[in-house]
């Protein structure tokens, strides 16, 4: 037996072999220094991502490789978004230091979790396989439940953490069974062998669109689509701010890939199909999203119902690539990359917004409501403009990232022919802009009912003000940002 | 080069930003260091251009591309070539004098910082007007120097007087704005592009378009709809009724915008847009028509006029009148000329009266100056030599581009020139009598600045002026100014002077050295282009051209001459010689003076019927749009649909885990339903 085994090609794995190697170091160091340096653990793991950044960058040669038997791959498309991930990961461990540590929750745990959620992430991004899908998004998923249960004395995050894990467990139910239908109906795992088993036509359609459906539905759980979004109030809310930060922003660009691996490299013979069942889903998130996060009191929560509609956004680009059956590779390659955009954007967008959140707290004190933004102006001007700029990007005013993200996603929806679907989306976002612009107006016109000085420290206070600083910047030059995702699209297709 | 362009408006976006901004670190010094340094580059910069293009380096082309979308290049790029350049030197040279004359007219406002900022804002404005190579970017600056024209005219935004001119202005600028609008928003759709080159490659093919709506053709719209925008910006009638209230401003910026500078935007624009008004003879006489009347009626207003800044915003109209008749004759590269002409005489002449006021204590009432001629020597003969360049003394700078204006009418053929010849041959007789009545008035006769009454926007304007003056030094040049009315005249500081002998040179000179080359010679190149078989008016002129000398002393023969030298002289014996004859003639022609009091009842009509009319439909709006659509229907209703929801939403997030199972489950039912039901 032994002889048969061929030592697969590590190169292309490297960053995550590093990261994995690394957590232990994390894990021995906290254990030895943990109770004397505090902050050594949140050192190692910044270290630790910056260096998967590094080789990430060394190793990245435009060049598609693929190891482990095919089951995993290295692309253009894999490196852009680790590196985004990392450079997320890296930004909530700065937003939330102060916050662990008023809370006594930065203890080595949290990172060790948040460096195997990046694990996670990494391997879905790169995976080429179902089995490596799923392999990456339970230890992702896994690493999440424990950390929104992080502050095990508070019920309401323990409460959480139970509800997201039955119903995680229950999603990746569906995805495994939609997995074993596909599975039986083309002979492979291999995302590149079923495209190729469809493409020669010999699968049950039945069979096929069977399996489609489920593996829809574990998918649509993870980006959070209406119906299966019940979840993402009850975590975002319940779990620790810090915790929020971290799924509302970086999982996202997984579950993108995770989206993106799925349906349009292994199933795009079935793209018609799975076109529909998420437009029908895009508009639902859009519509519910937008309409109850009116009702919110809670930031959190509001930014939960956000999250919603702005993952039904992306999914309207994801979903316009193909028309009408016929597939045009310059329209398709636009699409995508303007889903890729909205991601990317997004998980800007939401680092700033729950990074405000971070800033306003304090020790014993949990800023999650939207009185607490009262008056932030006089309290503090510059941070009350960077929350504006958020808020209006979220809303999609033009000239901030927002804007240029839904302008590329509308746009490639109405080259696909649904320009009803468009409109909708539109009037939605626009009773969307009563929310955000309802913040921007607690913050200058209405008096601080908290008058706290805030008491950040400065890295956090440097870096949230160069995020919102980016929401800006990058609407003001839409291009760059435009034209590196087309590139790596391009060339990882 | 480029970066050389690129630093020519950023100097002074830069010294803006650093006033605007931090003006309170850096101090009133600080401030008038930075702005007036960035202006000074921006000149030094654009005579070094402006060496560069006379050796042949025309630029055309892209700096920036901000986005492009559907088809359609949005970009920042310079068209740098004679006619820019020309621009160029003049708004900065202008600019420079007015920011110069600003640290001493300005020396004890409060707004001090402020009003640095917002002048060096508008040189930024300009020159990206003027320097821009498409639309968008011209409609940038368009907009932006309406933006700060706007700011300054309501700078002392405590008068209500103040409040009103600039809102009024803000208004019809936006029903020009309207016009220039839908002209570029016709052009995009037609020609499919935004840049001027591009656009004017496609202009004989826009020619042989018909709009398909009105059955026009299209470019006689396209021009009209431009010119519509130039009526608002350059102040034609019936567009031109902000431009005398504009004068609640400080006069610095009277001179700098709204004489010299931005009103002239509209000039060049339409010179700019040569290519595309010459194919459209309709648009041309329209353009004469407007021209004309501007010149000549505005004019007769100047005349019963007592504010001696508002005296001189009639004379500016109608200037501005006469630069429109020269663009109607196609007789672009005059319009122009005058254009420089007069903005260096008539900033002379703006800040002269700025000047005047100061020397008199903030009075503006030319009835209650006189005599100052021995007080005030060197604004006395600065503003002499003005008048006589604005009324076109042969050999001063005046007389050759006014002039050439009614030769260049006297050669076309075009409809309506029969009108304009009238126009601007009577208008030479009006602007020479108001020019010099103002004169007579200010510089001349007894002595009557201890007459004056005392006068409420004096007393509200010091307020402003003097809020701080009790705990800074700055008020120290102006100290005596406290005393009301009747102090004694005194001459301003050097700050003051210096811009209005600068400013004299080239009103006296430029005309003389210039006009060959601008006129006959081939100085505008490939900038403007004029049709000459159909509209020969340039042609013409250039066969009777024979050097500036000889234009000067065949000038002293001709009509318009004995008409200014008339106008001189009755102005002198009315009054000077017979003051008592205006009070006659008054009462023998109440109607006319009543007439022209109510400046042709123009703006009443606007209050009748534009502002009552635009209430009684937003009323009507209000109250059937407004509150029952908008608030009844869509607001409210858009709130109950939310309330509903939100309920709804609110049943099924009921923190349940099964419920959110159930959902799920649901979810993944209905789609399986929904597929299998399809096949």
């Amino acid at each position: 037996m032994l002889n048969n085994f061929v030592m697969p090609d590590l190169y292309p794995a490297a960053p995550e072999i590093f990261l994995l190697c690394m957590s232990f170091l994390v894990l021995f160091v906290d254990l030895i220094f943990g109770a004397t340096h505090r902050g050594l653990a949140a050192l190692l793991t910044v270290v630790t991502l910056l260096g998967c950044a590094a080789i990430t960058i060394v190793t990245a040669d435009g060049h598609t490789a693929l190891t482990f038997s095919n089951m995993f791959v290295d692309d253009l498309l894999a490196d852009f978004l680790k590196l985004v991930t990392y450079l997320a990961v890296i930004v909530v461990l700065v937003y939330s230091r102060q916050y662990l540590a008023d809370r006594g929750l930065d203890r080595g745990e949290f990172y060790l979790l948040v460096l195997y959620a990046t694990l996670g992430m990494m391997v879905m991004i790169s995976a080429a396989n179902f089995v490596t899908i799923y392999l990456g998004l339970e230890l992702l998923s896994l690493s999440l439940y424990a950390l929104v249960a992080i502050d095990r004395n508070a019920s309401r995050a323990t409460e959480a953490a139970m509800k997201y894990f039955v119903l995680g467990a229950m999603a990746s139910g569906l995805l495994l069974y939609g997995m074993s239908m596909i599975y039986g109906a083309t002979g492979s795992l291999e995302i590149g062998g079923v495209a190729q088993a469809m493409h020669h036509g010999q699968s049950d359609k039945t069979i096929l669109v069977f399996g489609l459906v489920f593996l829809v539905a574990g998918v649509a759980f993870k980006l959070g689509l209406v119906p299966f979004h019940m979840w993402i109030p009850d975590v975002y809310h319940g779990a620790p701010t810090a915790v929020t930060l971290l799924i509302g922003s970086a999982p996202k660009l997984a579950a993108f890939a995770m989206t993106l691996r799925l349906l349009v490299y292994g199933l795009f013979g079935l793209a018609d199909d799975w076109q529909k069942m998420l437009l029908l889903m895009a508009v639902l998130s859009i519509g519910l999203g937008n309409l109850a996060a009116i009702a919110q009191t809670n930031i959190k929560r509001m930014l939960a119902y956000s999250t919603i509609s702005h993952m039904g956004f992306m999914i309207l680009g994801l979903m316009s690539g193909v028309v009408g059956g016929v597939v045009d590779p310059f329209t398709a390659v636009n699409a995508y990359s303007s889903a890729l955009y909205y991601t990317v954007a997004y998980v800007l967008m939401s680092l700033g917004a729950f990074g405000m959140v971070l800033l306003l707290s304090r020790a014993g004190y949990e800023a999650e409501n939207l009185d607490d933004f009262r008056g932030l102006n006089q309290r503090s001007p510059w941070f009350a403009a960077v929350m504006l700029v958020i808020m209006f990007s979220m809303a999609g005013i033009p000239f901030f990232v927002g804007f240029f993200a839904k302008f590329a996603v509308l746009l490639a929806a109405i080259k696909a022919g649904y320009t009803v679907v468009a409109v909708v989306a539109v009037m939605f976002s626009l009773v969307g802009a009563f929310y955000y612009l309802r913040v921007v107006k607690l913050m200058y016109f209405d008096a601080p009912v908290d008058s706290a000085p805030i008491t950040a420290p400065m890295d956090m206070r440097i870096l949230l003000s160069i995020n919102g600083v980016a929401v800006a910047a990058f609407g003001l030059f839409p291009d760059a940002l435009m034209s590196l995702c087309t590139t790596t699209l391009l060339r990882s297709l | 080069m480029k970066t050389l362009y690129l630093l020519i408006p950023l100097a002074p976006l830069f010294g803006a930003i650093l006033a605007g901004l931090f003006g309170k670190f850096i101090g009133r010094a600080g401030s008038h260091v930075v702005t007036v340094l960035g202006v000074a580059i921006s000149f030094v910069l654009s005579v070094i251009v402006w060496k560069d293009v006379q050796a042949g380096h025309t630029f055309n082309g892209s700096v920036y591309t901000w986005l492009e979308t559907g088809g359609l290049t949005l970009e920042v790029g310079f068209l740098i070539d004679r006619l820019t350049v020309m621009m160029m030197l003049v708004v900065t040279f202008v600019s420079l004098m007015v920011h110069i004359y600003t640290i001493g007219y300005m020396a004890d406002d409060p707004g001090y910082q402020r009003f640095f900022s917002y002048i060096s804002l508008f040189t930024f404005s300009m020159l990206m007007l003027v320097m821009s190579n498409n639309f968008v970017q011209l409609f940038f600056g368009w907009e932006a120097v309406g933006l700060v024209s706007y700011l300054l005219i309501g700078f002392w935004y405590t008068r209500p007087t103040a409040i009103y001119a600039n809102l009024k202005a803000f208004l019809v600028n936006r029903v020009g704005d309207f016009g220039f609008l839908l002209g570029i928003g016709l052009i995009a759709a037609y020609a499919g592009s935004l840049d001027y080159a591009t656009v004017f490659a496609k202009r004989n093919e826009l020619a042989a378009i018909t709009e398909t709506v009105t059955g026009w053709p299209l470019i006689t719209a396209i021009c009209i709809c431009l010119f519509i925008g130039a009526m608002g910006k350059s102040a034609q009638v019936p567009l031109h009724v902000w431009l005398p209230d504009s004068m609640e401003g400080p006069t610095p910026i009277s001179a700098l915008i709204h004489a010299a500078t931005m009103v002239t935007a509209g000039i060049f624009m339409v010179t700019r847009m040569s290519p595309l008004f010459e194919l459209s003879d309709t648009a041309l006489s329209f353009v004469l028509v407007i021209g004309s009347i501007t010149a000549l009626f505005m004019g007769f207003l100047g005349i019963i006029q007592n504010d001696i800044k508002r005296v001189v915003a009639y004379s500016t109209l109608s200037q501005l009148g006469y630069m429109t008749v020269a663009l109607g004759v196609s007789a672009y590269s005059v319009a122009v000329f005058h254009l420089m002409t007069h903005a260096f005489f008539k900033a002379l002449l703006f800040l002269g009266a700025g000047s005047v006021i100061m020397g008199c204590h903030h009075n503006q009432d030319i009835r209650y100056m006189g005599g100052l001629k021995k007080y005030m020597p060197i604004t006395w003969i600065t503003s002499l030599l003005g008048s006589l360049a604005l009324i076109g003394f042969p050999f001063l700078s005046g007389f050759y581009s006014k002039d050439s204006i009614i030769e260049a009418v006297h050669a076309s053929h075009i409809a309506g020139s029969g009108f304009a010849y009238f126009a601007v041959v009577a208008g030479v007789f009006i602007t020479a009598f108001y020019s010099f009545r103002m004169y007579f008035l200010v510089f001349h006769g007894n002595e009557r600045y201890d007459q004056a009454p005392p006068d409420p926007h004096h007393a509200a304007h010091d307020d402003a002026h003097h809020a701080d003056a009790h705990d800074t030094s700055h008020a120290k040049g102006h100290d005596d100014h406290h005393e009301d009315h009747g102090g004694k005249p005194h001459e301003s500081p050097w700050v003051v002077t210096l811009p209005l002998v600068l400013l004299a040179i080239p009103s006296v000179l430029i005309g003389f050295f210039t006009i060959t080359p601008m006129l006959f010679g081939d100085w505008f190149g490939g900038a403007v282009v004029i049709d000459a078989v159909k509209h020969p008016a340039m042609a013409h002129m250039a066969k009777d051209f024979h050097g500036a000398s000889a234009m000067a002393i065949h000038g002293m023969m001709t009509l318009p001459f004995f008409l200014a030298i008339s106008g001189v002289a009755l102005s002198w014996f009315f009054y000077i010689k017979r003051p008592d004859i205006p009070a006659a003639i008054l009462k023998a022609a109440k109607p006319i003076h009543t007439l022209l009091e109510n400046k042709y009842y123009f703006d009443k009509f606007n209050e009748v019927v534009f502002a009552a009319g635009a209430r009684v439909i937003g009323h009507g709006l209000w109250k059937v749009g407004d509150q029952v659509l908008i608030d009844g229907v869509m607001v409210n209703g858009t709130a109950r649909a939310v309330g509903w929801v939100a309920s709804v939403v609110r049943l099924f997030q009921s923190g349940r885990v099964f419920q959110y199972a159930f959902g799920m489950i649901f979810g993944v039912f209905a789609l399986l339903t929904l597929w299998f039901n399809r096949a």
